[in-house]
């Protein structure tokens, strides 16, 4: 079927089968490749992006239901001038990230999170972010990047 | 992962998505969600030929009063529900849970009618509602019925809904200072319950302890009888037989049903 899709605000349309992945669209039709595939079953959030500002899992989403809908993605965060995001920034000054497989559905959710939450704590952060995996960090430089990007204090 | 092909069509509204069910049978799947039916594609456990979207219709998306009752819309998502101010009033028994499944990202898709008509046994708003008492309304082709959840809940994954009904609603009475309570036990943050209970006045269900959410009627009626929470909560297993699985065995599964019993029966006597 042909699907279109604002991806960061560029429109992508083109023909995919039915069966096609949100994350696969992103990839590979509109080649944006931030967007990671980490386990492929909804479970490691890896994949996270924005359908309609709300913070999904794109392994789990078709391409189809996404079509005529919006989508962000990590490439979509930074500014025209590749000014980076204040999660982005914050990610990099509280060490959010190790390997950085992780990190663009971290931010992805993050930002999603804080969209609803803009002053959380540090245990809503931790719950807000319970969908994400880190093999890597053990969480706590994460939640310290969230609180930053948050404009609070971060009371290690 | 991909799953086997299939057609997508949507349907912009209940008839449309009825018409498409009657016209192709057993072949068609409704597709509310996904976070259910798609991994079970992915895994190719399910292949249904064709799917028929009914995220569009919002018409299902609502929660409102109507007399008695509050009713949900079925497509409603789990994220609307959880800050929803109408139904934390009246059913925040409801409101609770929709915020506890799974983690953000599955409650921003899921929805409570894809839950009950998925009828996972480990599913949390399927024993909650049968706690309420809830009503769940179907419309097929021969026009809408209304199902008592302990009629509706028939085994595992299977529900006395048609093949060609749609799951339009659910209602519950409201809930204006019953006491409620909700506790699960999961091995990690996102994990369906090992078991889990809820517990709306005098009724308790429990999640995970057979083949369909089921109902505590040994701790009810012990409750009905006077008997302290503490006693109540130790009938909690009576009857059941729940199957030994890799992560919990049977006997290991009861203790949790009346451990967990007691705390929500504990909370339910401060809530209200
Ligand atoms: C990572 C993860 C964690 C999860 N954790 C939990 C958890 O802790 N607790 C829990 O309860 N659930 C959990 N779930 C399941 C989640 O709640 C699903 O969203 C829910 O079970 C199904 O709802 P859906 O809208 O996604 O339905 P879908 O997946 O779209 O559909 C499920 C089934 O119901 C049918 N169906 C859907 N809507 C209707 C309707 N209106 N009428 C008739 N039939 C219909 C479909 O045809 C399909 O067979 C989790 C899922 C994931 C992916
Ligand atoms: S790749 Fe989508 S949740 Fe892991
Ligand atoms: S930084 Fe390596 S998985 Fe998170």
């Amino acid at each position: 079927m042909r699907v279109t899709i604002e991806i960061n605000g560029r429109t992508v349309t083109d023909e995919v089968e039915d069966r096609t992945l949100l994350v696969h669209f992103v990839r590979e039709n509109a080649g944006l490749t931030a967007t990671n595939i980490g386990c492929d079953t909804t479970s490691c959030g890896a994949c996270t992006v924005l359908l309609d500002g709300e913070s999904v899992k794109s392994c789990t989403v078709l391409a189809a239901q996404a079509d005529g809908h919006k989508v962000t993605t990590l490439e979509g965060l930074s500014g025209p001038d590749g000014e980076q995001h204040p999660l982005q920034r914050s990610f990099r000054e509280q060490h959010g990230l190790q390997c950085g497989f992780c990190t663009p559905g971290m931010i992805m959710a993050s930002a999603s999170l804080l969209a609803h939450n803009p002053k959380p704590t540090r245990d809503e952060v931790r719950e807000g972010l319970e969908g994400n995996l880190c093999r890597c960090t053990g969480y706590h430089n994460i939640v310290s990047a969230v609180i930053e990007a948050s404009g609070q204090e971060v009371d290690r | 992962m991909i799953p086997a092909p299939f057609s997508y069509r949507r349907a912009a509204s209940v008839d449309e998505a009825l018409a498409v069910l009657t016209e192709h049978g057993d072949d068609a799947k409704l597709l509310a969600g996904g976070h259910s039916l798609l991994p079970l594609m992915k895994l190719r456990l399910a292949a249904p030929e064709l799917l028929v979207d009914i995220s569009p219709i919002d018409e299902l998306r609502y929660v409102r009063t109507d007399g008695d009752d509050v009713v949900i819309g079925a497509m409603s998502r789990y994220h609307d529900l959880q800050g929803d101010s109408v139904l934390r009033e009246h059913a925040p028994l409801l409101a609770h849970v929709s915020g506890v499944v799974g983690d953000q990202q599955v409650r921003h898709r899921g929805t409570i009618g894809g839950s009950i008509a998925h009828a996972d046994a480990a599913a949390d708003l399927p024993a909650a509602v049968l706690a309420c008492d809830g009503v769940l309304v179907a419309r097929g082709p021969k026009g809408e019925r209304r199902i008592p959840a302990a009629e509706f809940f028939v085994g595992p994954f299977t529900t006395s809904l048609e093949p060609d009904e749609l799951l339009t609603e659910i209602r519950v009475r409201k809930q204006d200072g019953t006491g409620w309570g909700f506790e699960k036990f999961t091995r990690r943050a996102i994990d369906w319950a090992i078991v889990g209970v809820a517990v709306a006045g005098g009724s308790v269900a429990l999640i995970n302890m057979a083949g369909t959410p089921i109902r505590a009627t040994a701790t009810e009626e012990a409750l009905a009888g006077g008997a302290s929470n503490a006693e109540a909560a130790r009938l909690a297993a009576e009857g059941t037989n729940p199957p030994d699985e890799a992560h919990a065995s049977s006997r290991y599964r009861q203790h949790l049903a009346k451990v967990l019993a007691e705390r929500a029966l504990v909370q339910a006597a401060t809530r209200g």
